[in-house]
């Protein structure tokens, strides 16, 4: 099996305030960033952070070899069923995505 | 707050800094005063006779207990230590030190608990200084005035908002932007300790007030706000950004740190949900056509920013409120048979727990119990969750009340150390690590704003005064 993160450099999710979660995908070279481009299909990525693709916003950034996506909260920072106070853990959804050609 | 001609001339005067032609040096000594930095790093900056030291104090990123109690994170220690470095720089290179959202919070007791500290180091010091005090707090009041006048716009996602939920904030901040700041420096003070102020303002507000780039000031300041995170050397702390007319410069101050044009356009994505666009009071940062040249190989010229006025000026308020009061409680199961069937144990628990609460005690609560070691991190979302050889399951009580609370989860207890599997089996223990084992984590707060609020004048919703601290 091929993970999102044996094709790219760096996956990473942080707060972007208490409402939205943002996940940046980092490529080391064009052609990790074409490949991932197409491997981080945002209906995937919606399934698999378990929210409705259109609340997904997705940013492609060449120039910097990103592909980034923001989406709110499915549990909004700090409330009682709140996991992850700073929205780390949700890179490794993404990361462990399986994208085998 | 202070007439603006009045205190303008004095700053003229004071020093003759008003030009426009003028660049304007900021230098950011961390991405957060209780965060440490490299002291010879900030030492080289101040030699390079900076026009300003900004840093920032706090953000909701630690989550609404700091707004709720109106609080720091830090501890006082940390915070005093760090402090004191900072005015002693300051009074080095006599320009003024500028903090955005002290205390974590930025809430008015923040912003006294860190003037409190200031006053203390003044005396421990025999340094006298000037100290603009801004604080951004507001009353439930002015905010649900502004609702009823259609004052207030939601953004997304849409939190639902009335009168009750404004009068049950225990604080509410408004997020200051460069004009607030830049009324803050127009006294001349030495020091300005502002509230919830957004991360850019503090580094924005003076090459705005002299005219350089407006692209470029906001622009600068968010390369900048996170210290020298916008370089390959983070830890480093200390960065230099040089504002002019048409741009800036990013320079890093740790002799190992260098600004790459990837370390400085890559910094945009940082804890922000659009790369591209970022949202002040009185209009947006486009930096679509910003372009990126290395000037050498630690520093990075950036132009091609732009400033976007809106219409209306707001600003983004951020309030919290109690959320319920929480104990919790923390099994340790090695258990092999019980590890392999947690998920099985963990639902019986839970069950007969609830049940038993609902038969003895009336009153809202919820009980969860977390796996710890399986998916404690992500939840049923978390498809590759893997179980290791040991476990522990966290119950987590949340009631209106801290002995409601309390009382929860003292009833799960016997469930957590002894529930057997089956009927039919010996009873188990399970270690537990503490006694008592319940932690009572008392008042949770919740964040419930997530708007922003028309303004006829920038200062209409903060306050300014000034304070003459001697020793």
């Amino acid at each position: 099996m091929t993970k999102l993160a044996d094709i790219t450099h760096k996956i990473r999710s942080k707060n972007a305030g208490p409402f939205w979660i943002t996940i940046d995908i980092f490529c080391a070279d064009e052609a990790e960033f074409k490949r991932a481009f197409i491997a981080a299909d945002s209906g995937r990525v919606a399934q698999a952070l378990g929210i409705s693709v259109s609340d997904l916003k997705r940013y492609d950034l060449p120039d910097i070899r990103v592909v980034k996506f923001s989406f709110p909260r499915p549990i909004v920072q700090g409330t009682r069923f709140d996991r992850d106070m700073h929205g780390a853990s949700f890179a490794n959804l993404i990361a462990e995505l399986d994208v085998t050609p | 707050m202070l007439g603006e001609s009045s205190t303008r001339g004095a700053q003229s005067k004071r020093r003759g800094t008003v030009d426009k032609s003028v660049t304007t040096k900021i230098l950011i000594p961390s991405g957060a005063l209780g965060l440490g930095y490299d002291r010879e790093a900030l030492m080289r900056g101040i030699a390079l006779k900076p026009d300003l030291i900004a840093i920032d104090g706090g953000s909701t990123d630690s989550g609404p207990h700091y707004l709720g109690t109106g609080t720091s994170k830090y501890s006082r220690s940390s915070i005093k230590s760090e402090w004191l470095e900072l005015m002693q720089a300051r009074a080095m290179a006599n320009v003024p030190l500028v903090i955005g959202t002290a205390g974590t919070c930025g809430a008015d007791d923040a912003v006294d608990w860190l003037l409190d500290i200031t006053k203390e180091i003044v005396t421990e010091t025999d340094q006298d200084v000037t100290v603009a005090v801004l604080k951004s707090g507001q009353s439930a009041d002015r905010v649900i005035n502004a609702l009823d006048q259609g004052r207030l716009t939601p953004l997304v996602p849409v939190i639902d908002i009335d009168h009750s939920v404004l009068q049950s904030c225990t604080n509410i901040v408004a997020l200051a932007g460069a004009e607030q700041i830049q009324a803050a420096l127009n006294t001349g003070a030495d020091i300005v300790i502002a509230g919830r102020a957004t991360d850019t303002a503090t580094i924005a507000a003076l090459p705005l007030a002299r005219g350089c780039h407006a692209g470029g000031a906001w622009h600068g300041a968010k390369i900048g706000e996170c210290g020298a995170l916008a370089t390959t050397n983070p830890s480093s702390g200390t960065i230099m950004i040089t504002f002019d007319a048409d741009g800036f410069t990013v320079e890093p101050m740790g002799q190992n740190a260098r600004a790459t044009p990837y370390t400085v356009s890559a910094h945009m994505l940082y804890e922000n949900s659009n790369p591209l666009h970022l949202y002040e009071p009185g209009g947006h940062l486009d930096v679509t056509g910003a372009t990126y040249t290395a000037l050498d190989d630690r520093r990075v010229r950036v132009t091609g920013s732009r400033w976007v006025p809106s219409d209306t000026y707001t600003v983004k308020l951020e309030g919290a409120r109690c959320g319920g009061y929480q104990c919790i409680s923390l099994a340790l199961i090695r258990e092999p048979r019980y590890v392999e069937n947690i998920e099985i144990w963990t639902e019986a628990v839970e069950q007969n727990c609830r049940q038993k609460v609902q038969e003895r005690i009336a009153g809202d609560f919820t009980l969860e119990l977390r796996i710890i070691g399986l998916n404690a991190t992500l939840g049923a979302q978390d498809v590759n969750a893997q179980i290791g050889t040991e476990v522990g399951v966290l119950g987590i009580v949340t009631a209106p009340s801290a002995m409601v609370a309390k009382e929860v989860a003292k009833m799960l207890n016997p469930y957590l150390l002894h529930m057997p599997l089956t009927e039919d089996e010996e009873m188990p223990t399970f270690a537990f690590p503490f006694s008592p084992n319940e932690m009572n984590r008392g008042e949770i707060y919740e964040f419930c704003l997530n708007h922003v609020m028309e303004l006829d004048d920038p200062m209409q919703a903060f306050s300014l005064t000034i304070e003459q601290v001697r020793a």
